[in-house]
């Protein structure tokens, strides 16, 4: 977020100028390689559709995660995933699924949600590598530019009324009440808190986990994967950080969504997000 | 945008993320069986590589676990038991007339007998097997350090990679021989080691007899099994598809620590 140096008057409100081209460019790219690195990803976990818990796979306990089939001579087959000893039937979609042709397939996530669609893990990793050095050099570049420009200071760190108003914030996101006016130009608590959380917490412990599960890596100095419990539970934080990213982007587009999908897709795209005159309760571009 | 009803506004939008997935989709398709892209692609595994070595030692040790950490069995994945007449007879023999062995671009190239291997320098490691697939398994492994054997052998000043020449087809016509290669940082780390003993038993066929390379910092695909011919080179280029392992031709990438 900038201050007001561009504002302009229209004719449901002014312009004000939101986001810097280098957010704007960095956002957009964490985009394109957080989608890629997911479905790539997915398409790695296929490989070995299960999750364990310890320093090996094999330690005697059963996996904590565990996408497979069940079913005998026939057509009962099923996709099924256990979870910590309990079973699902995900027919359709984990374990078993249908290419568009209508062929069916034994596989962890079904086609449309993996890159290559096909079974293919020496591409998927080339795919997965290279963003995963686009999503790094991007992050390292977003926290730098936010230091040097004091992004995370102005814009990002809660200061001492936002710790105030957070009771109040629930409650606005709860009612799906969002500010306009004035308050629409600062982020509020809540966003302030997620994105922090994110960009400080989930993405370096992504990428962490990711580290962890090179052995060159782990040779840099033996034993600091035991810190989380060894590689095979530094592979399951790596998948469970990855569907906490998910869940976020599906609050961030759901908030983005109904707080003014249009109006703040141009922001992210030209820099520049409308203030409403008026003051009304009215959602801004409704 | 007021001038649209919400329904028209919601067909939109599904219609435009439904537009959006199938482009994703098709487009990384697309990509993915173009040669140019994927070659811009493995450019990640180049800047892996390199910060891999700019961040650890030559002699980077992996780590290695206790007793209690081993596997209650180890996993044979890939070859269990190879489709190669040559070998089967050797098998029969318990190897006694198995033979490694090693030539190229070296002062004195020579054959070791399992009996002469095992009097080479030793190593008993307990460390991890890391498949590419995604799942670890540990165990025990003792063997005859690469570098003492690579020592007796004389490396010319011109070789840059060690080959593994495998007894393995890959194919069920007993085609396509399994081979790998490693640099010599690698050949010469002090964990690089032709197993014979794997918990402290005679290394079994499923998991690579009479020996296997573990060269542990890198993937399971590196630890070639039914090892019959070491070659030193001075390039990989001329061997197979010239990628330096039998799937690295295959699309993986040669540099296996990640």
């Amino acid at each position: 977020m900038q201050h007001a140096i561009a504002d302009r008057p229209g004719p449901r409100g002014h312009l004000y100028y939101r986001h810097t081209l280098p957010v704007r460019i960095m956002h957009w790219t964490n985009v394109v390689a957080l989608t890629i690195l997911l479905m790539s990803g997915l398409q790695i976990f296929n490989a070995h559709p299960r999750l364990y818990w310890g320093k090996s796979s094999y330690t005697g306990a059963p996996p904590v995660l565990e996408i497979g089939m069940k079913g005998g001579d026939g057509a009962d087959w099923a996709g099924v995933t256990r979870i910590l000893g309990h079973e699902f039937v995900t027919t359709g979609v984990l374990g078993l699924s249908r290419f568009p042709s209508g062929e069916p397939s034994a596989r962890g996530f079904p086609w449309w949600a993996t890159i290559p669609d096909n079974p293919w893990l020496s591409l998927a990793r080339s795919w997965h590598f290279f963003f995963a050095w686009v999503l790094l050099v991007n992050g390292v570049a977003y926290v730098a530019h936010s230091t040097a420009s004091r992004h995370f200071a102005r814009d990002l760190v809660p200061d001492r009324g936002d710790w105030r108003s957070l009771g109040q914030s629930i409650r606005d996101h709860l009612r799906f009440r969002h500010p306009v006016g004035e308050a629409a130009k600062r982020y509020n608590v809540l966003q302030k808190l997620a994105y922090l959380v994110v960009i400080f917490g989930l993405l370096p412990l992504i990428v962490l986990m990711g580290i962890a599960m090179s052995p060159w890596m782990n040779s840099a100095l033996p034993g600091w994967v035991d810190v989380v419990g060894g590689r095979q539970s530094a592979r399951t934080i790596h998948f469970i950080v990855a569907w906490l990213l998910v869940a976020f982007v599906l609050v961030h587009v759901f908030e983005v969504v109904v707080s003014g999908l249009w109006n703040h897709l141009r922001s992210m795209i030209t820099g520049r997000y409308r203030i409403s005159t008026e003051e009304s309760h009215e959602r801004p571009n409704a | 945008m007021n001038d649209r009803t919400p329904d028209a506004r919601r067909r939109f939008l599904q219609r435009a993320a439904a537009a959006a997935g199938t482009l994703l989709v098709a487009g990384c398709e697309r990509l993915s069986h173009s040669e140019w892209f994927t070659k811009v692609l493995s450019a990640g595994e180049t800047a892996s590589a390199a910060v891999a070595h700019a961040v650890t030692s030559r002699a980077s040790m992996a780590q290695e676990f206790t007793e209690a950490d081993r596997s209650p069995t180890f996993r044979s994945n890939g070859t269990a038991e190879p489709n190669n007449d040559a070998y089967q007879a050797l098998a029969v023999n318990a190897f006694a007339d198995y033979r490694l062995e090693v030539g190229g671009l070296v002062a004195q190239p020579a054959r070791f007998s399992l009996t002469e291997l095992r009097a080479l320098p030793s190593r008993t490691q307990i460390t991890r097997h890391d498949c590419v697939e995604g799942w670890s398994a540990i165990a025990k492994w003792k063997g005859a350090r690469l570098a003492a054997l690579l020592e007796a052998v004389r490396p010319k000043p011109e070789a840059r990679f060690v080959v593994f020449h495998c007894a393995d087809p890959m194919t069920e016509e007993g085609a396509d021989f399994y081979y790998e290669s490693i640099d010599l940082e690698d050949a010469f780390h002090p964990q690089t080691i032709l197993a014979y003993e794997m918990n402290d038993a005679p290394l079994p066929i499923a998991n690579g007899a009479p020996i296997r390379l573990r060269v542990e910092r890198q993937l399971g695909y590196k630890h070639a099994k039914y090892v019959l011919r070491i070659e030193l080179v001075e390039s990989f280029a001329k061997i197979a598809g010239g990628k330096g392992g039998y799937w690295e031709d295959r699309g993986y990438q040669w540099f296996a620590g990640i």
